[in-house]
């Protein structure tokens, strides 16, 4: 696991960096999120004992933003707009049809890894609604037969 | 000459030193203002909003977190404040159980006053979604339900702040906050040290102990057994509060009557091994000091303490004092000596504590405390157990006649009282270890200098040629501060003592609960050592070893203090604990 050791070790440097800091927890967590893509219990735990605070503080913090991911996320995450108008143009629909497909509940992610469903406010792309994205890519006026193939080019 | 803010509240005219908040202020106008998060000295985040007053400003101001200042006009009692107040209240009710019944906290709960208070009574008044919670009964010691709570955070400040902690805090958003430890670990999988702060600091029924009154009645209704009970120095200063008594009256003789009356077989007293523990802990520091043993050696009575140490100053281990608490040791000479003396198999003898502490729930659980394959204390209820114990059994506390213990194990002397206040351990200690050492008597007994509520006292005493550096350190916070600075070389003592709740055991966590507005208006923690440091005054002796019983103990059956058979029964060991579970 000689990435895994690369990946402590820049987490070490962050802490470092923050500590003494007021505050530090967010900006340790949030740099944390980009080195391991989640914010596992080992993580926090290393967060906690390097910035002289409780374990309980940073999970407080990791669960009252949702930015926070405290589950390994997929390689594609896929975005549902519940937002007013995507909701009003059927994307619930939407979501179920990525539910049945990928087999998982809004939050979860594939077991092999591959995507992660979530369900979003407004992403601000409302002409184009109903509206998903998967990574930074924007799916518009999506209808549900639409679904599988999508999914599909992500899968090759 | 400090800076005096004059005001007005409701039309009374005050004058506080300034940075008083308008609570504090109004306090002293004879205005109570209503609160729920606040708690004085521990608490003032301004969260509930029940203490809202109005002073003029474009919003309601939260009195606990407003400084007054200069011409300030404050309102209290208008009728939109009354108003704000009950909606605020049924709000929180919205998502509160309203299971008053089955609740620890009826009719001592801070919410439920409130209700009645404000006129609240209308239980349907914003029905719709609630949480539901399970209830996390797994610690020996602590019991949390969330249907209760009202996010306060009290308890969060009590194990953050004042114990430090820190295992439990708030998670998640909006409508899914709740209290918990992180990653939704129940309470005893985490480094929780078991002291109840957080159940004295609770205005509700969220917290509470886990509750042994049931098994004790089992054991009262058992024939086979004998049922021997023990209550501890500082059950004797709060017992009476459950029962309408003013706050700082020693009931000892009124809680022997009362155990009796219970149907106990034998009611012995924890003051005596508390004099038994001077005998031995005494000796190890007399020993430490002279044989260059590791000092500072520190005392070792207070079971949070000890979980503390053990958990996040797992270097100190080596300074504990060896010896077992006070109760563990009443129950191993329960089971040994006693048990001999009166011909009884230690097998049908039964060992009820009767302490101020939940954290004594999880260390006669140790299995290291035991002998002969027989734990040296079998049940544990806190003062509060033992009250609903009386009331459940139609017992008229308040008018029973005061009663003695029973001999032999129930004579002590103000030494083994004074136990139950944060310093007393020191004291009495101080007392014997002068006397042995120097062969003198002493002229004044009292050691003023390490009584009081100050977070960490010192002191330099003379015993013959030698200056004894010691400390005092209570609330594991300010032990945490008091350790690093012996660790970082900035202190040198020779002796400390430690208890794991603020105050000592006259305020632990099994202690009758003192509710915010009480808290205001006086200090439990002096007004209950009071009690304690009066009765030790006025006992005939008031030294441990003038305990004729516990040195007829040493000729007839220990031989003498840290004898072989004193180590096997008396003594124990300490493991470092893990802070994460792996």
């Amino acid at each position: 696991m000689p990435d895994n050791k690369e990946k402590y070790a820049k987490l070490q440097e962050v802490i470092e960096k923050h500590k003494g800091e007021r505050g530090a927890v967010m900006p340790c967590l949030q740099e944390a999120m980009n080195i391991f893509g989640y914010v596992p219990q080992d993580v926090q735990e290393m967060i906690a004992d390097g910035l002289g605070t409780t374990l309980s503080e940073v999970y407080g913090v990791s669960t009252f933003y949702s930015q926070f991911s405290l589950k390994p996320k997929g390689k594609h995450v896929i975005g549902v707009c519940l937002g007013t108008a995507c909701y009003v143009k059927g994307s619930q629909k939407i979501i179920e049809k990525l539910s049945e497909e990928l087999k998982i509940q809004p939050g979860d992610t594939t077991d092999d890894g591959l995507f992660t469903l979530n369900a979003t406010r407004c992403l601000g792309a409302c002409g184009l609604a109903p509206v998903m994205m998967i990574g930074e890519e924007v799916y518009g006026r999506l209808t549900p037969d639409q679904v599988p193939g999508i999914l599909e080019t992500y899968r090759a | 000459m400090e800076n005096l803010v004059k005001l007005t509240i409701d039309g009374v005219s005050v004058e506080v030193p300034a940075g008083t908040t308008v609570l504090e202020a109004a306090k002293k106008a004879g205005i109570n203002i209503p609160t729920l998060c606040y708690l004085k000295d521990i608490n003032q985040i301004g969260a509930c909003r029940m203490c809202i007053v109005d002073t003029g400003a474009r919003a309601f101001g939260a009195a606990c977190v407003l400084p007054v200042s200069n011409g300030m006009n404050v309102k209290t009692n208008t009728p939109k404040i009354r108003e704000a107040r009950r909606v605020n209240l049924e709000l929180l009710l919205s998502n509160h159980d309203k299971k008053c019944l089955d609740c620890a906290r009826n009719q001592k709960c801070e919410l439920q006053q409130m209700c009645q208070d404000l006129g609240v009574d209308d239980v349907d008044k914003y029905k719709g979604k609630m949480n539901e919670y399970d209830i996390d009964d797994l610690s020996p010691s602590i019991v949390r339900n969330n249907n209760k709570c009202i996010l306060c955070r009290r308890c969060v400040a009590a194990c953050n702040n004042t114990q430090a902690v820190g295992v439990i805090g708030p998670m998640g958003r909006g409508f899914k906050t709740k209290i918990g430890s992180a990653w939704e670990q129940p309470l005893n999988d985490v480094a929780c040290i078991n002291c109840g702060q957080c159940i004295a600091a609770c205005p509700t029924g969220a917290l509470y102990e886990k509750d042994s009154t049931k098994a004790v009645w089992d054991l009262l209704n058992d024939e086979t057994k004998t049922v021997v009970v023990q209550p501890a120095p500082a059950v004797r200063a709060a017992l009476g509060e459950e029962f309408g008594i003013p706050m700082g009256t020693a009931v000892t003789g009124k809680m022997a009557a009362a155990l009796r009356r219970l149907g106990f077989n034998k009611v012995f007293d924890t003051d005596w091994a508390a004099d038994l523990t001077i005998m031995e802990e005494g000796t190890e520091f007399i020993g430490r000091l002279t044989n260059g043993g590791v000092l500072p050696m520190i005392t070792s009575c207070s079971p949070g303490w000890i979980k503390f140490c053990e958990t996040y100053y797992p270097d100190f281990i080596p300074n504990l004092s060896s010896c077992k608490s006070p109760h563990e040791m009443e129950g191993a000479m329960i089971k040994t000596y006693w048990a001999e003396k009166v011909g009884i198999d230690p097998k049908d003898i039964k060992v009820v504590s009767v302490m101020p502490c939940t954290a004594k729930k999880f260390e006669a659980k140790r299995p290291e405390l035991g002998h002969n394959g027989l734990a040296d204390v079998d049940e544990v209820i806190t003062t509060r157990e033992l009250a609903k114990m009386i009331k459940e059994a139609g017992i008229d506390f308040a008018n029973l006649p005061d009663e003695d213990f029973d001999p032999v194990l129930g004579e002590s002397t103000g030494a083994g009282v004074i136990f139950g206040a944060t310093g007393g351990v020191m004291e009495a200690a101080l007392r014997t270890v002068y006397e042995i050492v120097t062969k003198e008597t002493l002229d004044k007994v009292d050691f003023t200098a390490v009584r009081g509520i100050e977070g960490v006292k010192e002191a330099t005493i003379k015993v013959g040629d030698l200056d004894v550096n010691v400390a005092v350190a209570h609330g594991t916070a300010n032990a945490a501060k008091l350790l690093d600075s012996v660790r970082s070389g900035e202190k040198t003592y020779h002796f400390i003592e430690v208890m794991g709740c603020p105050g000592g055991c006259v305020t632990g966590g099994g202690q009758p609960i003192v509710s915010a507005q009480k808290r205001m208006e006086c200090d439990p923690k002096t007004l209950r050592a009071a009690a304690l440091y009066n009765e030790d005054a006025n006992k005939p002796q008031r030294k441990s070893h003038e305990n004729a019983s516990i040195m007829a103990v040493y000729k007839d059956y220990l031989g003498e203090p840290n004898s072989h058979l004193a180590h096997e029964l008396l003594h124990t060991h300490y493991t470092a604990r893990p802070k994460y579970k792996k």
